[in-house]
């Protein structure tokens, strides 16, 4: 028992971005949440009217990409922020270290260390280059139709297993949360998502955002600092009955189940890192910002946010094991080590009803909500851009299409992209969706990351090996997922899983690399000398920032 | 991406420029200095929870619960949050006054 529920938040936790699987779906509904439901009415209210504001300044293809590229460092950072961090970061890490301890903690790590990588290498050159999406970067001096073909497959293959992944979870959260049926939950969830993108583009996308990261950070720390109260703001009075309480006892302080083996370890550190590094709709915000002074600010807030919620997360999680962990009230029939009422990653809401009562259980229950709607209308436009700027735009239309074309095309792909969210979302709901987020950031980390890093760093990279590792990538990021234990006996049934580890990257990353690398090298075309003797100039504008995309004004 | 013939006139100029040359060995041997910290204690204390998980749990100092894990943790998440800072200073200060003075020349040049 101890261990399937051990299973579960594994399965959770690996793809901490988002959340899913058989912890949540296990749950029966709950009854209506009044206080929860006028606080999210709340929230919707403000979003709309922001959209409807947004509306009318989203005008061009620019305003609609990327607001315009006049978002600040701050609000940029704070949108980042909140774009990074889904329910599953609130939720699943808090349970997490509820259940496992320090693991959580170590966890947590591996989530922030990509941040300042991708400051030091890529920040500025993905604002000097890019435009509205990061195919405008890998396509800068290759051959336009084929690159952007392929960043707009693998973006688009990225943004729906985690879309799907981030639907089915907040169906089911919704479910126990609200006390709202599934179907009815997708479709509030997706039909909120299409009008924010659909009318308001970038602008209320970001304010969103914004509205979120501002909601998840203050009830966070206003949990925190309601349960630090109990223990007279002492990590020491709280440590010391959390370990004598907690069923692992000392070993709560040491690394446990969530890192077997140093392969897992390090795969799952890589996967993380360089995974956030090629995530479409995370690499889209750097194109909001007016130039790269401002994208390194941005950079700067964002981590500092997550940075800080994370070790208020490590404070709830503790506090938790003794606030929660020994109150009958939130076990099945009163049994204290029993089974948590309403699954694993009901710890925080728990927390949060013991701490501040209803109210705040609203508060946060809304908090999730708003979240999860924050992370699919990102998802949403990121695909939308990769189906009408790359696909429409570049490939079939070869940049003659006008913008009123273009972003006719986006507002149809965000509302096709939600009727597909809504439609996979009850297709999925009984299945376990844990390793879809999982397969999102290997995938991004091997098809998107090693083109995209080569493309600003490597003279040498030319159409066919960018196409080629690119591809590559791909392919060995989904195959490895589906050999894994999370799809091959899990979801496929059979007994033994043929790649024994849950995260591809350290494998399938690294081949990109190599493929991509021989095949530009072996490439003597006459297209590909061009491609190399191009590189020049665009290492200088993504040096300098000179011919940049500027902000348009408003 | 088109890219007309007066701006490849500036990117030459930038490009033949010292100060250009100056400019990006500057920032990238800081970035690479700075990326390179931040792997090798990252990498490193995922070797440690690897192969010596024991340490991890040891406590600071007797009676405590702030073990050698948490400690270094907690200062991964500042320090590594520290590093950004001093890189948008100095990014953001030294090397963009460079970058503006180097593409005010260029432009000049050109025109």
């Amino acid at each position: 028992m101890l261990a399937r529920l051990n299973l579960a938040l594994l399965a959770l936790l690996v793809p901490a971005l988002s959340f899913a699987g058989d912890a949540i779906s296990a749950t029966e509904k709950q009854p209506l949440n009044l206080h929860a439901i006028g606080m999210f009415v709340l929230f919707v209210s403000m979003t709309l009217g922001i959209t409807y504001w947004a509306a009318g300044r989203t005008k061009s293809a620019s305003d609609f990409y990327t607001a315009g590229g006049g978002i600040t460092g701050f609000q940029n950072g704070l949108a980042i922020a909140g774009d990074y961090m889904s329910a599953a970061t609130l939720l699943g890490l808090t349970a997490l270290v509820y259940t496992k301890g320090v693991d959580g903690y170590i966890y947590m790590i591996a989530f922030f260390a990509g941040w300042p990588i991708i400051l030091f290498l890529m920040a500025e050159r993905l604002r000097n280059l890019g435009k509205f999406t990061f195919a405008d970067i890998t396509s800068y001096r290759l051959n336009q139709g084929k690159v952007r073909t392929m960043a707009a497959v693998s973006s688009l293959t990225v943004v729906c297993f985690y879309l799907v992944a981030q639907m089915v979870g907040a169906g089911q959260l919704i479910k126990l949360l609200f006390g709202l049926d599934y179907n009815i939950a997708l479709f509030v969830v997706g039909a909120l998502m299409m009008v924010y993108v659909t009318f308001g583009g970038m602008v209320a996308t970001t304010w969103v955002q914004i509205i979120k990261a501002c909601m998840l950070l203050a009830g966070g720390t206003l949990v925190m600092v309601l349960a630090m109260s109990q223990f007279g703001f002492s990590f020491e009075t709280m440590m010391g009955q959390a370990v004598s309480l907690h069923s692992l006892g000392e070993k709560l302080l040491f690394p446990g189940t969530l890192l077997p083996d140093p392969i897992t370890a390090l795969s799952l550190g890589l996967g993380l890192m360089f995974g956030t590094a090629g995530l479409p709709h995370i690499l889209m915000r750097f194109f909001t910002v007016t130039n790269a002074k401002e994208a390194r600010k941005s950079v700067l807030y964002a981590s500092g946010f997550v940075a800080y919620f994370f070790n208020v997360i490590l404070l709830m999680g503790f506090a938790a094991i003794i606030i929660v962990g020994q109150n009958p009230e939130f076990f099945e029939g009163g049994k204290i080590g029993g089974k948590v009422i309403g699954g694993g990653n009901m710890i925080a809401m728990h927390l949060a009803k013991a701490v501040g009562g209803n109210l705040l259980l609203g508060f946060l229950s809304a908090v999730a909500f708003a979240t999860i709607l924050a992370v699919v209308s990102g998802l949403a436009l990121a695909g939308a851009a990769a189906i009408s700027h790359d696909i429409y735009a570049r490939v079939i239309r070869k940049g003659k299409a006008t913008e009123t074309e273009e972003l006719r095309v986006s507002r149809f792909a965000s509302v096709g992209l939600g009727l597909v969210a809504i439609v996979l979302g009850i297709a999925f709901e009984k299945m376990n969706v844990a390793f879809m987020v999982a397969l999102a950031f290997g995938i991004a980390a091997s098809a998107n990351f090693p083109v995209l890093i080569l493309s600003m760093y490597w003279k040498g990279l030319t159409t066919r090996g960018a196409v080629a590792g690119g591809y590559a990538g791909l392919v060995a990021a989904v195959l490895l997922v589906v050999f894994s234990k999370s799809v091959w006996v899990t979801v496929l049934g059979n007994a033994q899983a043929l790649f024994p580890y849950d995260q591809p990257a350290l494998f399938s990353m690294p081949l990109a690399f190599l493929i991509t690398f021989i095949v530009s090298s072996l490439d003597n075309s006459a297209e590909a000398q061009a491609e190399r003797a191009a590189f020049d100039d665009q290492y200088v504008r993504a040096q300098t920032g000179f011919g940049a995309a500027e902000a348009s004004s408003h | 991406m088109s890219t007309n013939a007066s701006q490849n006139a500036v990117y030459a100029r930038i490009r033949k420029n010292p100060r250009f040359a100056e400019l990006v060995s500057k920032r990238q041997g800081f970035a690479t200095l700075l990326s390179v910290i931040v792997l090798t204690i990252f990498y490193g204390f995922f070797m440690v929870v690897a192969f010596n998980p024991n340490l991890i749990g040891q406590r600071l100092s007797e009676g405590s619960y702030v073990t050698v894990g948490i400690a270094a943790e907690l200062f991964m998440f500042i320090f590594f949050w520290v590093l950004t800072a001093v890189y948008v200073k100095r990014a953001n200060g030294e090397f963009d006054a460079i970058t503006t003075e180097i593409i005010r020349d260029a432009s000049k040049e050109v025109k």
